[in-house]
């Protein structure tokens, strides 16, 4: 319990995973919260990468932290223009109105 | 290493509460805000287990970027004032449960993975940091020499994700007048010049 091993860090990651799986679930409100939902996931994910570098001194799990990042900025950069232009069009990103999709 | 390991129960409780937070909260602005403390926390652990610069990373990378992309966003959408009321309590408890049976399953399940990964005892020592030199220089040193190829492909991928945010969210404007340079760049002498004749006494009229 006082001793700090991999496994804390593991289970951090996976509360935070779970988390995050949760908040795209249980979401009523806005799109928003789901992107951030998604960034939760992937920053569990980070935080797996690192820990197990960390464990195992393999500095491979930090480099591809680096490139979760880089992809986690893009999706968010991309994601937010699609919400933004949605907005626009349809004067509502509410979840439950979200539905030209569906055939 | 009791330091340690309550730094460790401090960060990661608060990191766990303001995730709760981010997807409970009734406000997307306080939503953003505890993203933002979630970042924070975490990146703090990264520091205190010796990956300084990805914590440094993260600080700057999602404090200064994503979060204040995101409270753009949420400003400029004003999605607080157009929340309508909850109206079907029915289909929100739908919601709930099948969220919670869902994030029930799949945290047993990754906590099964983490205990049965406990027991096991047998991992190669896959030993490659050079515990003198400290992180971002290893770091550097493997990010710049075996990795090279990806490091400029994630580079493309960002110019690429940059690319798309800016022709999704370009407007072209009405009344505007631009240039084309292709019909300034092509333009030549016999379209452009013309030779007139002109009576004396009389002007010219050019119909342009």
């Amino acid at each position: 319990m006082i001793e700090i091993g991999l496994g804390h860090y593991l289970t951090l990651a996976a509360i935070i995973f779970t988390l995050g799986v949760v908040g795209v679930f249980m979401n009523r409100k806005n799109i928003i919260i789901i992107l951030m939902s998604i960034e939760l996931i992937l920053l569990s994910v980070n935080i797996n990468l690192v820990s197990f570098s960390i464990y195992l001194q393999n500095l491979t799990g930090q480099v591809f932290t680096m490139f979760i990042l880089t992809v986690a900025a893009a999706e968010a950069a991309v994601g937010l223009a699609i919400i933004v232009i949605y907005y626009k069009n349809k004067g509502s990103i509410n979840v439950k109105q979200i539905s030209s999709l569906k055939g | 290493m009791l330091a340690h390991s309550l730094f460790f129960y401090l960060f990661s409780f608060v990191a766990v509460f303001s995730s709760v937070m981010v997807i409970s909260s009734r406000n997307t602005v306080y939503s953003v805000f505890f993203l933002i403390l979630v970042f924070v926390n975490i990146s703090i652990l990264f520091i205190m287990i010796g990956a300084e610069f990805l914590g440094m990373i993260m600080l700057i990378v999602y404090v200064g970027v994503v979060a204040v992309l995101f409270l753009f966003v949420v400003m400029m959408l004003n999605v607080a004032d157009k929340e309508p009321k909850v109206s079907s309590k029915s289909k929100f408890f739908n919601n709930i449960s099948a969220g919670a049976i869902v994030g029930i399953i799949i945290f047993l399940e990754l906590l099964v993975a983490i205990g049965g990964w406990k027991y096991t005892n047998n991992f190669i020592n896959l030993s490659d940091i050079n515990l003198s030199e400290d992180n971002t220089r290893a770091l550097g040193r493997v990010l710049y020499t075996d990795y090279i190829h990806l490091f400029q492909l994630s580079g493309m991928i960002l110019l690429v994700a940059m690319i798309g945010a800016i022709t999704l969210t370009f407007k072209k404007k009405e009344n505007v007048k631009r240039q084309s340079y292709f019909a300034q760049i092509e333009r030549e002498k016999s379209s452009s010049v013309e030779n007139v004749e002109v009576e004396s006494g009389k002007g010219v009229i050019i119909n342009d």
